[in-house]
């Protein structure tokens, strides 16, 4: 999977985290390893507790690893930069903040002037379908609503790479197609690296140009380029041979991954 | 996109008749009233019946001494130098209280150090701390300023410091990943989130900066709303003793209604259940 340097954006080298729980060391995740190539698309496939969100945590630069490195353009990740965007698995929102103040919180930090921000969370609001909900607190929104005013803070930043945590998952079945379309079209044409983390096999493959399934620990079972034609579309997705052989592939993956 | 995800949900207007908006209240103030009018008509008539005027006085006579004493100048003066302690002490350990509070929050070590330390001095009876006051600052406005904001500054600290430790680490997280560093995290998110502490700890000091205030005014002094009960004490006077008292009640009011509108500014984001 690895191509020339030059298009290598994010290498993982025998990474392992562990957390210190009363007197135990517990192990979340064990010599992992992975490179991301500038520019794809890449599902995270795995089942409750393997790790996923520990490896999106230490890769967004929030916890340092136990041992192993994360390089990202080339330089160690030591910290949170401004250039990785990371969705995280629960809702960040500040309560005190109401919608659009807290989509602009990242232009307002990164020093902004207030005009551009104005601008740039009317035009995201709309981007999420929030249209109406500008001054309402997130304690009067409800979940998917937070996720997508989430989603719009994270985006207000314009990370070059995005860490999704299961960005969907709150979603009804018809918002979330509506979502996974338009996060699409955003990665389309603006050479966006996307890390997606997912427990839905047909997710993963309606998003991803590549797979890749973790067992326990965040050991890789499988490691797969996707190469469905896009657009997708589910419905007829569904019905097509190579794309049913795929999902019976992960399926198999996932479940061995549970093993051991 | 924006035109296919319909907003999930919609105003509409409310045609609330007025009794459906301040029936509640109305209701909750009328009781007040009520409540308050047939307490003082049974005092009033009962005093000379039941009771010895020379104990109880009765609530027409407090009034008239409350008139009398706004005629000749006595209620004001006292009033304002209490006041003055009073202010001076909420605002003193105030101020103090929030900014200890902040910095050893941040400080988790020095803090954890400092705890039972703390937490000893805070259980000292501020009135025992009167005497040596006053062998320290004399018998002046300082004292009773001092006395005040001990007991202020203790309850608005660690308030103010328990709010600053429960702040969502996941919160700060955010704000680090949005590239923000310490500045942006106590300015955008420990300040903010700690307020509701801060504001509880206001709240339950407003009756320890008047009782600091009027202790040491009894124990020594010749002006104040201290002295004032005081002296109508020895002379046997209860109504003076009643008037003041009212007058420290509406002090404590007056307070109370400040730091609600207050909370009421930063609490805005809270559900209503939430704000009571
Ligand atoms: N702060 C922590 N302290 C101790 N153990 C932790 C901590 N964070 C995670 N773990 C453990 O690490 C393992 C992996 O957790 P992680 O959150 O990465 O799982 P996940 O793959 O994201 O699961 P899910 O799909 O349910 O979100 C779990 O067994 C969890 O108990
Ligand atoms: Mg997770």
């Amino acid at each position: 999977m690895t191509g020339p340097d030059t298009t290598e954006l994010l290498r993982i080298d025998g990474l392992t985290k562990q957390f210190v729980k009363d007197d135990m060391g517990v192990v979340a995740l064990r010599d992992f390893s992975l490179t991301v190539e500038r520019g794809s698309f890449v599902t995270v496939l795995g089942r409750s507790g393997c790790g996923k969100s520990t490896l999106l945590n230490l890769v967004a630069g929030l916890v340092p690893p136990s041992s192993g490195t994360i390089a990202y353009n080339g330089r160690n990740v030591t910290g949170p930069t401004t250039e990785i965007g990371y969705l995280t698995q629960s809702d960040t929102l500040m309560p005190w903040r109401d919608v659009r103040r807290n989509i602009e919180m990242p232009m307002e930090i990164a020093g902004v002037p207030a005009r551009k921000r104005a601008e740039r969370s009317r035009e995201l609001i709309a981007t999420v379908g929030l249209d109406g909900f500008e001054r309402h607190y997130p304690r009067e929104l409800s979940g998917g609503m937070r996720r997508r005013a989430t989603l719009a803070r994270m985006l207000s930043a314009d990370p070059e790479t995005l860490l999704l945590d299961e960005p969907f998952g709150a979603l009804d079945a018809q918002l979330r197609k509506e979502m996974q379309t338009e996060l699409l079209r955003l990665w389309q044409g603006s050479g966006q690296t996307v890390v997606f983390v997912t427990h839905d096999i047909e997710e993963a493959l309606l998003l991803g140009d590549r797979v890749v399934v973790l067992g326990r620990l965040g050991r890789i079972v499988l490691d797969k380029p996707i190469e469905l034609a896009r657009p997708r579309d589910a419905d007829v997705l569904r019905v097509d041979p190579a794309f049913v052989a795929l999902h019976g592939e992960l399926n198999e993956a996932l479940k061995e991954g549970a093993k051991t | 996109m924006s035109t296919e995800v319909a907003a999930p949900s919609h105003t509409v207007p409310l045609e609330r008749t007025w009794w459906e908006r301040n029936g509640r209240s109305a209701v909750v103030w009328t009781a007040r009233t009520v409540l308050i009018v047939a307490l003082l008509a049974a005092w009033e008539w009962s005093a000379e019946r039941l009771f010895d005027l020379t104990f109880t006085s009765r609530p027409s006579d407090i009034l008239t001494r409350l008139v009398e004493w706004n005629a000749d100048g006595t209620l004001w003066i006292h009033t304002w130098i209490t006041l003055q302690e009073v202010l001076l002490g909420f605002g003193l350990g105030a101020v103090t209280g929030v900014l200890a509070g902040f910095a050893l929050a941040s400080l988790p070590l020095v803090y954890r150090v400092l705890e039972p330390f703390i937490m000893a001095l805070y259980a000292i009876p501020k009135v025992a701390l009167a005497p040596l006051f006053i062998i320290w600052f004399g018998i002046g406005l300082s004292m009773k300023v001092l006395l005040a904001a001990a007991t202020v500054f203790f309850l608005v600290f660690l308030n103010t410091a328990a709010g600053v430790r429960e702040v969502d680490r996941q919160l700060v997280d955010a704000v680090r990943l949005m590239g923000g560093g310490r500045r942006e995290i106590a300015l955008k998110v420990v300040l903010p989130a700690s307020m509701t502490g801060v504001l509880t700890g206001l709240k339950v000091a407003i009756p320890y900066a008047l009782i600091g205030a009027v202790i040491g005014e009894l124990v020594a002094s010749n002006r104040g709303l201290g002295y004032l009960i005081n002296d109508a004490a020895a002379q046997f006077d209860t109504a003076g003793v009643f008037a003041t008292l009212v007058v420290l009640s509406v002090i404590a009011a007056i307070l109370n209604l400040g730091v609600s509108m207050i909370d009421r500014r930063v609490g805005r984001w809270k559900p209503l259940e939430a704000r009571r």
